[in-house]
């Protein structure tokens, strides 16, 4: 067992290997579509954000990643093991937070600690140090003779992350770990993943609110219906935007003529119109703008309001995904 | 770091490979739920009583004053040992059928498939799990047993022997149930189809049974013939009840399977005994169901066509 460990590792292990690497990962369940080919990749390090509305397909990715679903066609490799082919493999190098999860309830965060570990084969005397150090490392020392079903979510969401700690693995797949976490149990969420960087950790972690986890991931990828419509590096993403902005437009009357009439302005990308007005994704600056509304007034629209929204990582996330048409 | 401990963990340390991590886990958690402690005594409570209400019954009917009857305590032994087959049949589906769903529903399964557990450790383990707590209910039922011999007529062989069978019986419908929870997402249905399937294979055997003797009834009619062989009584070896009886009464099994000549003699010594045959059938049946548990628990990943 050990011997076929050490030499497949040998073997396939070159020096650029990828910790992740997915090619035209698709997944139908029926003839849903989950996943459209996705194309992924992720070097060592690297703490990658997965940003996406509900049902874009996060959790599939992630749970492929996983071994616990097997791809409809495409490959998706962990640290060079493909997922289908050496999931065992896969498992000794991953640490898998699902979405949703369950605890045994009638555990003491210790015993949940120690069955995992064994299960991951690591030897009682290396655990008896070992998970006094990650229960700290969560901030749950003090909770150590609780049973689990007295913990707080925030709580549990941190046991479970000191669970997937338990092997030391390379890469860690967190699937919407601060979701139903209160702003401090989010903070505290964030310091222990900032900890998990610093210690080398891959990490792929997913959300649907991007501002979440701007500030603590090296590269984003958004992914909705199933594709990835945009992937780079943070700063990247917000450079390419920030000469936007986006304007939000209130007319008395007349609004679709005017939705048409924008479209024909200069500077303008983009024209979405909903009941609360119309947004204007803008690439012009202050001197253009000003000139936009004479013009919009000169044209004989009624405005009520023009102003400027903010542009922020949401405000990108949710031009890209609100287009569905890839940018990268 | 790593390979250091799984080289020491392969140093052939018995208790850890015997005592894996799920079923260390399994054995605390289930001793630590009240309902564990509600079955043991709900199940003592129910066959004592039986047990008293068959000593009631058989020193009622049996007017003579003699305490020492042999055929009376075998009566009661009979008695028992049914009440125990039924309790045991009532309790294994429903300590099993939700092992694997129980662990969906509550979202810890994904946790455990993740692990280096494998498969089959984690099917076993749930396995031996359950029979471990059976088997300490049926164990303390002993005592109760232990009126028996008070009164004679039984030998300890055939203790022995009815106890075996419990123990298969355990084994049989835990796999059933284990199968059912892995195939089936949610608990209720899986105990449903648990008890379905349990209940068919007690009445419902019987009834192909008789489906059988029926279709093929009129031959025996004419048959002026000696005891002749025939494959109809075969159909009995599926039965537990017939399977328990032919352990009661071992001359039974050459009646069924000389089917024609009910009442006579048999005219030889059955070639093997139908419970013999009972456990072959159900220990291919109770593998392949843990077989197809642990292909099934985990999904399939390979892609044949690569
Ligand atoms: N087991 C399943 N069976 C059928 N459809 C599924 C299953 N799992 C996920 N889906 C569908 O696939 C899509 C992607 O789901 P998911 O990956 O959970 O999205 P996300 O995590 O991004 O919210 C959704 O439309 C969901 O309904
Ligand atoms: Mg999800």
């Amino acid at each position: 067992m050990t011997h076929t460990t050490t030499e497949m590792e040998q073997v396939i292990e070159p020096a650029e290997t990828p910790m992740i690497e997915i090619r035209g990962l698709t997944k139908s369940f029926g003839t849903f579509q989950a996943l459209k080919s996705i194309d992924l990749t992720i070097a060592k390090g690297t703490v990658f954000g997965f940003v996406g509305p509900n049902g874009a397909g996060k959790s599939t990715t992630m749970s492929i990643l996983a071994t616990l679903m097997a791809p409809s066609s495409g490959y998706a490799k962990v640290d060079g093991f493909d997922v289908t082919e050496y999931p065992a493999e896969v498992r000794k190098r991953i640490g898998y937070m699902p979405d949703f999860f369950g605890v045994y309830d009638q555990f003491k965060t210790l015993e949940y600690m120690h069955f995992y570990g064994a299960s991951y084969g690591i030897p009682k005397q290396e655990r008896e140090q070992l998970i006094p150090q990650l229960l700290e490392l969560v901030n749950l020392s003090d909770k150590k003779e609780a049973y689990v079903d007295t913990l707080s979510r925030g709580m549990k969401q941190r046991l479970c992350l000191a669970r997937c700690l338990v092997h030391d693995p390379d890469l860690l797949i967190l699937d919407e770990p601060a979701s139903g976490l209160d702003p401090r149990a989010r903070i505290e969420m964030r310091e222990i993943l900032r900890e998990l960087k610093a210690m080398g950790k891959t990490i792929i972690i997913s959300s649907h609110i991007l501002p979440e986890l701007a500030e603590m991931v090296d590269e984003i990828g958004v992914i909705e219906h199933g594709q990835m419509i945009a992937k780079g590096n943070v700063a990247d993403i917000q450079n390419r935007m920030r000469v936007k902005r986006i304007l939000s437009i209130r007319l008395i009357d007349r609004a679709e003529e005017a939705e048409h009439w924008l479209r024909e302005q200069p500077f303008v990308n983009r024209v979405l119109r909903d009941e609360r007005g119309i947004h204007v994704h803008y690439s012009g600056h202050d001197e253009e703008q000003a000139n936009l509304l004479q013009q919009m007034i000169g044209a004989g629209y009624k405005l009520i309001s023009f102003s400027e929204g903010q542009t922020n990582l949401e405000d990108i996330f949710l031009e890209i995904t609100k287009g569905g048409e890839a940018i990268s | 770091m790593r390979n250091e401990g799984l080289a020491g963990r392969g140093s052939g340390n018995w208790r850890s490979r015997l005592i894996n991590p799920v079923l260390d886990k399994e054995f605390r958690l289930r001793m630590r739920t009240a309902r564990s402690m509600w079955t043991m005594f709900a199940y003592l409570f129910a066959i004592g009583l039986m047990a008293l209400c068959a000593i009631y019954l058989t020193q009622e009917l049996g007017s003579s004053s003699a305490s020492f009857n042999p055929e009376r305590s075998r009566i009661l032994f009979y008695f028992l040992s049914f009440a125990q087959l039924g309790l045991i049949t009532f309790m294994a589906p429903g300590l099993t059928a939700g092992v694997i769903s129980g662990e969906r529903e509550k979202q810890t399964l994904n946790l455990l498939l993740t692990t280096q557990q494998s498969s089959t450790t984690i099917i076993l383990s749930k396995l031996v799990s359950s029979l471990g707590f059976m088997v300490l209910i049926v164990v303390s039922t002993i005592p109760v047993y232990s009126m028996v011999f008070l009164y004679g007529g039984i030998s300890p062989s055939q203790l022995f022997q009815v106890f075996i069978y419990y123990f298969f019986m355990m084994i049989m419908l835990g796999s059933l149930g284990i199968l059912f929870s892995t195939l089936f997402k949610r608990t209720m249905i899986s105990v449903i189809v648990t008890y379905g399937v349990t209940l068919f294979i007690y009445v419902g055997t019987l009834l192909i049974f008789y489906v059988a003797l029926s279709v093929t009834g009129n031959a025996a009619n004419n048959a002026v013939n000696p005891a002749v062989y025939n494959w109809i009584g075969h159909i009995l070896a599926w039965n537990p009840g017939v399977a328990l009886y032919t352990i009661l009464d071992p001359s039974a099994a050459g009646q069924i399977y000389e089917i024609y000549n009910r009442g006579q003699q048999a005219s030889q010594k059955p070639v093997f005994q139908l419970w013999h045959e009972f456990m072959i059938i159900y220990a291919l049946i109770s593998a392949g169901a843990l077989w197809l548990s642990i292909v099934k628990l985990r999904p399939r990943l390979k892609r044949r066509n690569k």
